[in-house]
């Protein structure tokens, strides 16, 4: 089953649902117009779906600023608070910078690819 | 100031806005074009536009409350550097009519004290190659400047 919200600032997320995991397919940007939208549906999954393991597929994402980079955080936090696993995969450069830069990267589970994160 | 003043400083571009967060992407894909122009590596206008983005955000949220009617004013202006390994820069200047910003925010804590919330100013601060604020007659100003780092001899940027 596929869902599909698209916001007007140029981002949108779908989700597919695979066995006991979500994996929400995000694309456009990620800023402070439209992080809370990305937040909402992670924290959703995380919180109140308790689905057991949440992937967030970032290929088509272009850039990620440090309200995304903060969403990314609450969600991975929410995660751990519920005993969920919560993966990302496909990394922009952009986005690897970012999470680089504030040194966040290694407090994710990161994988290059989809196949290798329902793999890992 | 008198546009004939802004020639002489080398304006490229200026830019006049609302506090909107809907406007920022905007504002990065001019930033990405113009850095672009200017000679800057991928990485450096990957940079340069996160800062000036992280700088809005800033205005955006914490000088403006979220209230997306407010003027905000970006000038873009080219510098020279003596440095002969330089091939001159970009300054920046993000002018709001907020209230002052408390120095003690402009300080960059250690990064372990760094919540995920106050992630925008260590991006700016990384990205640039100065940093520095001001207020005056009632204008917060952010002054940004990256410079264009030329290849060395043996091929490191």
């Amino acid at each position: 089953m596929r869902k599909s919200m698209k916001e007007k600032h140029i981002v949108e997320i779908s989700s597919r649902e695979l066995d006991k995991t979500v994996i929400f397919d995000v694309s456009g940007d990620i800023d402070l117009a439209n992080s809370p939208t990305v937040r909402k549906a992670l924290l959703r999954e995380v919180r109140e779906k308790r689905t057991p393991r949440v992937v967030i597929n970032l290929s088509q994402v272009r850039y990620i600023d440090s309200s995304g980079v903060a969403s990314l955080v609450e969600g991975l936090r929410a995660s751990r608070d519920v005993g969920s696993r919560f993966i990302l995969f496909g990394l922009s450069t952009s986005a690897r910078e970012v999470l680089q830069l504030s040194r966040l990267l290694k407090i994710f589970e990161v994988y290059d690819n989809e196949e290798q994160a329902l793999a890992g | 100031m008198e546009p004939n003043e802004d020639l002489k400083r080398g304006l490229l571009l200026k830019l006049q806005l609302t506090s909107n967060p809907s406007l920022l992407c905007a504002v990065r894909g001019a930033v990405e074009r113009l850095t672009e122009s200017l000679g800057f590596s991928a990485p450096e206008s990957r940079a340069v536009t996160r800062a000036v983005d992280e700088a809005l955000t800033n205005i955006i949220r914490h000088t403006y409350c979220g209230r997306a009617d407010q003027p905000i004013e970006v000038l873009f202006h080219s510098v020279r550097e003596d440095d002969p390994q330089s091939a001159g820069g970009l300054e920046i200047v993000l002018c709001d009519r907020g209230p002052a910003i408390d120095p003690e925010h402009m300080c960059l804590p250690a990064l372990e004290e760094i919540r995920p919330g106050g992630l925008g100013l260590h991006f700016i601060r990384q990205s640039m190659d100065i940093v520095e604020y001001n207020r005056a007659n009632g204008t917060n100003r952010l002054r940004l400047v990256k410079f264009v780092h030329l290849p060395q001899p043996d091929g490191n940027a």
